[in-house]
């Protein structure tokens, strides 16, 4: 029946941890992608409330970010299939590497950002962290392009990581999605 | 059976790409060119030559200040902000003209302004931008905005027409009419205007704006008068003043009654409601706006000590928005000096 006899079938599974992570942190990373040019769009008291949900936001996806970096280095990754050809491997991996930058990196710049401004970093219930910098219009004005250059890099890579990962489950269906999604790969 | 599965798969591939950008697109605004854009007041704020370098954009002429606000405990009973209990925190303040145009004249520049940054012992902070006019001159953000526009129009019916459709502007050309001039930064009474949500010690909430009153004997003076003064009076009258003694101004909480707008800045609460004493700002010096200790902050009304929120009035918020734009523009200019 099968047509894709020749398609390696991956197998392997994330672990539990892993993939509740995974989840969390999509849904987490894409309402914050939302969350951030939302917020400055619009002078409307939503914007306001939007960039009180974005710090503390923000500081959850670096927590969650640093353990499943952790987990990700004990745990490691099911394999890919074997025949996918080797510059997408290479993609692949980049792209997972610049992720993973991104996640940790994105939160740390706008910690920054608002410690150049000289504003308070208001978690919730008035709670702020401690500045990581100093005043500075220099830093300020670096880390306020960084952050906004990058929001939309890391947006376009996360429609890219969608876009593969459904390649994977509607076109490929070679488990790779199944790694993370769970299930298990049906053909037709 | 591959062949249209794979078809399937690229149009609905296809579709959520697509589908994502457009939302993130929708997201951003721009595909709503009619959201109200904190770039939109900006550009409506541009002075005539453009921004100098490195200035607010809006009242962007000003003096820094140093001081304390020494708190007598008055205000615990509407917010249990650090500030409001017994104590002393630090303070830095900027007097401004409430004009985009850094050389703004001193003498007609019918707005003046005070803000403030208040730093409680405990690190907490709060901060406000007041002005010497006793109500907003409109209602909503959004006729801010068109009033910013027709005020920057060559059409010298544009102003009219936003008064007709905002009749509250009225009352502003009424106040900028008959109200009496200073001489000094020192006279003048400052108010917040907007309305805030303090919470007390026991969870109740209550709908509170606050002034400042000076301590300085109010000396009127003609506009004749004024316009004979010498350039950056104001600027040098401070100086004269804090290098001889401190200056002072109570600070007062008023609370609205059942009834009253807390959405509408443009409307005055009665004269009657309850008003405490929160305490003195006292200034000791003064130091110049291009390189003083004020220079740098952004004195944003929606950074608030816990016990103090914004409520319903949509101007803290839109304020936070348009200042941080101007934030950014001057601090990125500054680096690129």
């Amino acid at each position: 029946m099968s047509t894709t006899a020749t398609t390696d079938i991956v197998t392997g599974r994330f672990s539990p941890v892993q993939r509740v992570l995974h989840w969390l942190m999509a849904a987490a990373i894409i309402a914050m992608l939302f969350i951030g040019v939302g917020m400055v769009s619009t002078v409307h008291p939503v914007g306001l409330a939007l960039v009180d949900l974005h710090r503390p936001l923000g500081i959850a996806i670096l927590v969650l970010a640093l353990v499943r970096l952790g987990v990700r280095l004990t745990r490691g990754a099911p394999p890919l299939p074997r025949d996918l050809p080797a510059p997408v491997q290479l993609a692949a991996t980049l792209s997972h590497v610049a992720l993973y930058a991104a996640m940790i990196a994105m939160p740390l710049i706008g910690w920054a950002m608002v410690s150049a401004a000289g504003m308070p970093v208001v978690m919730w219930g008035g709670v702020a962290l401690p500045a990581i910098l100093p005043q500075s219009d220099g830093l300020h004005a670096i880390l306020w392009d960084a952050h906004r250059v990058i929001a939309y890099l890391l947006f376009a890579l996360v429609v890219l990581h969608v876009s593969a990962a459904l390649m994977h489950a509607l076109i490929r269906r070679d488990g790779v999605f199944e790694a993370m999604a769970g299930g298990s790969v049906e053909r037709g | 059976m591959a062949a249209r599965g794979a078809v399937r798969g690229v149009a609905i591939i296809a579709c959520v790409a697509v589908g994502s950008v457009a939302a993130f697109a929708w997201a951003a605004g721009f595909l709503t060119p009619d959201r109200l854009a904190p770039e939109r007041y900006i550009a409506a704020l541009q002075p005539p030559g453009g921004a100098r370098i490195g200035d607010r954009r809006n009242h962007a002429h000003g003096v820094c200040v140093i001081g304390t606000f020494q708190s007598t405990g008055g205000a615990a009973s509407l917010s249990r902000a650090a500030m409001f209990r017994v104590g002393t925190s630090r303070l830095l303040g900027r007097f401004s003209l409430g004009s985009p145009a850094e050389a703004a004249p001193e003498a007609s520049t019918r707005v003046r302004g005070f803000a403030f940054r208040i730093t409680a012992p405990d690190g907490a902070e709060w901060r406000s931008a007041m002005i010497d006019v006793p109500f907003f001159p409109v209602a909503t953000p959004a006729a801010f905005l068109a009033l910013l526009q027709a005020g920057g129009s060559k059409d010298p019916g544009a102003i009219g027409r936003v008064a007709a459709t905002h009749p509250e502007l009225k009352n502003f050309g009424g106040w900028a009419k008959t109200a009496p001039w200073t001489a000094s930064f020192a006279e003048e009474r400052y108010n917040g205007l907007d309305a805030f949500v303090g919470t007390d010690a026991s969870g109740g909430t209550h709908h509170v704006r606050w002034s400042l009153l000076p301590a300085t004997p109010v000396d009127s003076v003609t506009p004749d008068a004024l316009a004979a003064m010498p350039k950056d009076f104001l600027d040098e009258d401070l100086r004269k003043r804090l290098a001889a003694a401190p200056l002072s101004w109570t600070m007062v909480l008023t609370e609205a009654g059942p009834h009253d707008d807390t959405a509408d800045p443009s409307r005055a609460w009665p004269a009657d409601r309850r008003t405490v004493i929160a305490g003195t700002i006292t200034l000791t010096q003064s130091q110049d706006n291009a390189d003083g200790p004020c220079r740098d902050v952004n004195f944003d009304p929606t950074v608030l000590p816990s016990g103090l929120a914004t409520g319903d009035d949509p101007f803290p918020a839109a304020r936070s928005a348009v200042y941080a734009v101007s934030f950014n523009r001057r601090t990125a200019e500054e680096a690129a000096r």
